[in-house]
């Protein structure tokens, strides 16, 4: 059985010292060891941004793609393979920003991926611009009179969208984080995983010590109860998303692979191509 | 008797205009005539004048005619529009209800035939178009068993009581038309159509059935005129192979999904028209930067922007060959019938995993949505080829990648599959280096671009051109592409008749432009006619790119939205050949 050590590479990741990241990919290789994966059953597909490197840092099947596209090329595969856990990664402009039209419907399709954002409030790859992550007055190169866009809650977005799993972490609680990483992936649909991992180089305002003091750890909190959507959204609300741990799961609705009229439970992948006579003579026939 | 015959039925969009061609034209399908046909539609769903016009002739052709022998009209705005192509001696069958006139200057006779009070007699408006075609198989003296037959197949999962009416209701809209016209018309009696079995279909269909042919078992896609058919067969079909249709939320997330799919092991396909393929360009960089295999259809229509969407074009040719920035190889293939619109889709989906590349395959609008008779497709003629694919990968005991993107002789790598063993590799759309990991190395950026371009050098593609070439210097070469082809068929005939030596090329392989094969056919002609659907020349300015003979070729154009006319390319033929111009026509 693989252990952590069989998911990493020797890539050496081109991330700065002390950024958020490194944690996220030390918990995808503990949770994917952790819920017995083997490398090759594992598919990492990321966009683009100084988070999307990370499907190149693991070892595992790995797509970096284009940005803002990583969950369409995620489902993609998924649908053609669905033997294959996969998870889909990548920044807070990545995900939030250019693809937020791709979180909303793969959101609502359900398909059963996991989707960790690497939340950092701001573009790190391109030196330092706002994201729709970034709070209100914050001074970015690009908003260098504050940020005056509303801040994003994409948590709150994937609630309303119907989200199946909604959890939030941060890179300094790794044990949290690998946990929350294992049950997205074990959860039956779609997992959105929103990780607070600090830019240490562009981002002064949001630093490590910025979200000890300022994130509640929902497992510290009595009787709160992830199955109620009402509550979750309540929770969100009322903390401005500053809150980590599961905060939704609906485990009663089913995936979209699950739900599509006619899917091969095999993966299609594994299929024959090859159509019988009958069959084509069955199609050719409509058009008589 | 005669060996063709046109007909028309005009009417408001969504009041039975496309149900009563149905049925007329599948009954004559089972006679085995050959038939093309022409929709004329607005982009709305109810209401705006939309007519469509069928063909039916004893041969095979591939083109709609310049004139009509019977209109049939709903309303009167459909004879104003359309009766000026009326032969002399033609036919109008109009509705009674709203009292129909002949417009000035038409030559035709019109018979009122109470449609609609015909049909709500016996229960509902909605049999008007059952009245129509009945009047229309009437004129045509043709046995009505044929007709109730398709009526029976078409109303059977409705129950008895449901065909009968129907059968009722043709029978009536016969007996009234004969009635008027004392029997059925004699310049209307086509001779016997040649019995063989012929498929009737658009096509969008003949691509969905391709697509099902070449183990194509999911499709991503988002609706767009004139390509959403494809996506409605798919989503009829796949489910039986346990795949999928699905409608994404934008075209980037189509051609992103069919990129995924494909990547891990699914023959996978998109389509779309010219404002989906602009959104997917930045996405074909990346399945050619990562050389994975994927299929775009590209029905094109009239642009740019919104342009037509219910037109006729041929201008996105310019965007296909050299959409996407940078440069990747890439293979785009234009169909020219409905039979190369089955084989192509299988063939595209062979080449775009034997090379590992995206393959576009380029329709228009006339030929994605043309409803016309179709040789039976050849089960035989299916094969699979899923190219260089490799499996049981040994162990490498350095605990090194797997070399996904190789430097081999003839650029294409072994491409392997999630999920197999020994085979993790990274792809990436950055450049990389032999098993995917990022590289801004000269050297490998420099053999990695030539490893890719280097995959179509030897590209074959079964008949990249279509040539009828009976004349070794002919005084013309007609060039053309996709459904314009049976349009110069028909107006060479005529053109042979005069004496005018004609070729005909058809470019079927439209990128790598096929040098070797079109070279020597336009040295041989004295002129060369490239005639295209859009403003600026796309195609012609492919060729003199690529081959040159500037001095030897005109370039016919036609971008008001429709087809061309034969008589359009006779008109067109003559000129060049020196003689003045006829506007008569075919």
């Amino acid at each position: 059985m693989a252990t952590f050590k069989d998911f990493r590479n020797k890539v050496k990741p081109n991330w700065c010292p002390g950024c958020g990241d490194f944690s996220v990919q030390a918990a995808i290789q503990r949770a994917a060891a952790n819920v017995g994966l083997e490398p090759e059953n594992l598919a990492v597909i990321s966009g683009i941004g100084c988070s999307g490197r990370i499907s190149g840092y693991i070892n595992a099947y790995g797509l970096h793609g284009i940005h803002g596209r990583a969950l369409p090329i995620a489902q993609g595969v998924k649908l053609a393979n669905r033997d294959l856990t996969v998870i889909a990664s990548g920044g807070d402009g990545d995900g939030f920003a250019i693809g937020m039209g791709h979180t909303v419907h793969a959101i609502r399709r359900n398909i059963n991926i996991t989707y960790i954002v690497m939340d950092n409030q701001i573009y790190g790859l391109t030196k330092g611009q706002t994201s729709p992550r970034s709070g209100e007055g914050f001074k970015t190169k690009s908003t260098p009179e504050g940020s005056i866009e509303s801040t994003l809650s994409p948590l709150e977005v994937a609630i309303a969208a119907g989200a199946t799993f909604v959890a939030q972490s941060f890179s300094s609680d790794l044990k949290q984080l690998t946990s929350l990483i294992e049950q997205g992936i074990q959860h039956e649909g779609f997992s959105l995983i929103n990780v607070f991992s600090p830019c240490v180089t562009f981002n002064k305002v949001n630093t490590y010590d910025w979200f000890k003091e300022n994130i509640i750890n929902l497992d510290t909190v009595e009787g709160y109860d992830p199955t109620n959507r009402l509550a979750a959204m309540t929770k969100l609300m009322e903390t401005g998303s500053m809150i980590t741990g599961l905060i939704y799961q609906n485990k009663e609705k089913k995936s979209y692979e699950n739900l599509v009229h006619g899917f091969s439970q095999e993966p299609l992948a594994h299929q024959s191509l090859a159509l019988s006579q009958a069959d084509f003579d069955n199609l050719v026939a409509e058009f008589r | 008797m005669i060996s063709q015959l046109s007909w028309k039925i005009g009417g408001q969009q969504g009041e039975g205009v496309e149900s009563t061609d149905r049925i007329f034209s599948t009954a004559l399908n089972r006679l085995g005539y050959y038939l093309y046909g022409y929709r004329h539609f607005s982009s709305r769903i109810k209401g705006g004048h939309t007519n469509n016009k069928i063909r039916i002739s004893t041969m095979p052709i591939r083109a709609i005619s310049d004139d009509l022998d019977i209109l049939v009209a709903f309303d009167q705005e459909s004879i104003d529009l359309n009766a000026h192509e009326l032969r002399s001696g033609g036919v109008i069958v109009a509705d009674a209800k709203f009292d129909p006139t002949v417009p000035e200057g038409v030559d035709a006779t019109l018979f009122a035939v109470p449609i609609t009070a015909i049909a709500e007699e016996l229960g509902t408006s909605l049999m008007k178009n059952m009245v129509a075609s009945g009047a229309s198989w009437a004129l045509l003296g043709l046995p009505l068993e044929v007709f109730n037959k398709a009526v029976e197949e078409e109303f059977g999962r409705k129950g008895p009581a449901i065909v009968e009416k129907n059968i009722e209701a043709v029978k009536r809209g016969a007996d009234f038309v004969l009635e008027l016209a004392g029997g059925p018309i004699d310049s209307f009696k086509l001779g016997p159509a040649d019995g063989k079995q012929k498929l009737f279909m658009i096509g969008n269909d003949a691509i969905g059935l391709g697509a099902v042919a070449a183990g194509c078992r999911i499709m991503s896609a988002y609706p767009i005129t004139p390509a959403s058919e494809i996506m409605e067969y798919l989503i009829t079909k796949l489910p039986k192979f346990g795949g999928t249709v699905i409608q994404t939320e934008d075209e980037i997330a189509a051609i992103t999904m069919a990129i995924g799919a494909n990547y891990a092991g699914v023959r996978t396909m998109t389509a779309s028209a010219g404002p989906g393929l602009s959104l997917m360009m930045e996405a074909i960089g990346l399945a050619g930067m990562t050389e994975t295999p994927v299929v775009i259809v590209d029905t094109q229509r009239g642009g740019p922007s919104t342009g037509l969407p219910t037109k006729q074009e041929q201008s996105d040719i310019n965007a296909l060959i050299y959409g996407t920035h940078g440069e990747i190889p890439k293979i785009v293939i234009a169909p020219s019938s409905i039979e190369e619109c089955f084989y192509d889709t299988i063939e595209a989906f062979n080449l775009a995993e034997k090379y590992q590349v995206p393959v576009i395959l380029a329709t228009d609008l006339q030929l994605s949505l043309g409803k016309q008779s179709c040789e039976v497709l050849d089960y035989n003629k299916i094969v699979i080829d899923r190219g260089y694919v490799v499996k049981d990968i040994p162990d490498r005991e350095d605990g090194s990648m797997f070399n996904r993107y190789a430097f081999t002789e003839n650029g294409i790598s072994p491409r392997v599959l999630p999920g197999e063993k020994n085979g993790i590799h990274h792809v990436t759309g950055v450049e990389h280096d032999e098993a995917g990991r990022p590289s801004e190395s000269t050297v490998n950026r420099k053999k990695m671009m030539d490893k890719r371009m280097r995959k179509l050098n030897n590209l074959k593609v079964t008949n990249p051109i279509h040539l009828q070439a009976p004349h070794a210097e002919p005084d013309i070469l007609i060039v053309g592409m996709g459904s314009t082809g049976g349009t110069i068929d028909q107006a060479r005939i005529r053109l042979d008749g005069e004496g005018i030596k004609t070729n005909h090329m058809t470019v079927r392989q439209l990128h790598p432009f096929p040098v070797e094969e079109v070279l020597p056919e336009l040295k041989k002609a004295k002129k060369v006619l490239v005639l295209e659907n859009n403003a600026t020349g796309q195609l012609a300015s492919l060729i003199k790119q690529n081959i040159g003979y500037h001095d030897k070729i005109v370039n016919v154009l036609k971008y008001d939205g429709n087809p061309f006319l034969p008589s359009e390319v006779y008109n067109e033929c003559k000129k060049v050949a020196g003689n003045k111009p006829q506007e008569e026509l075919v």
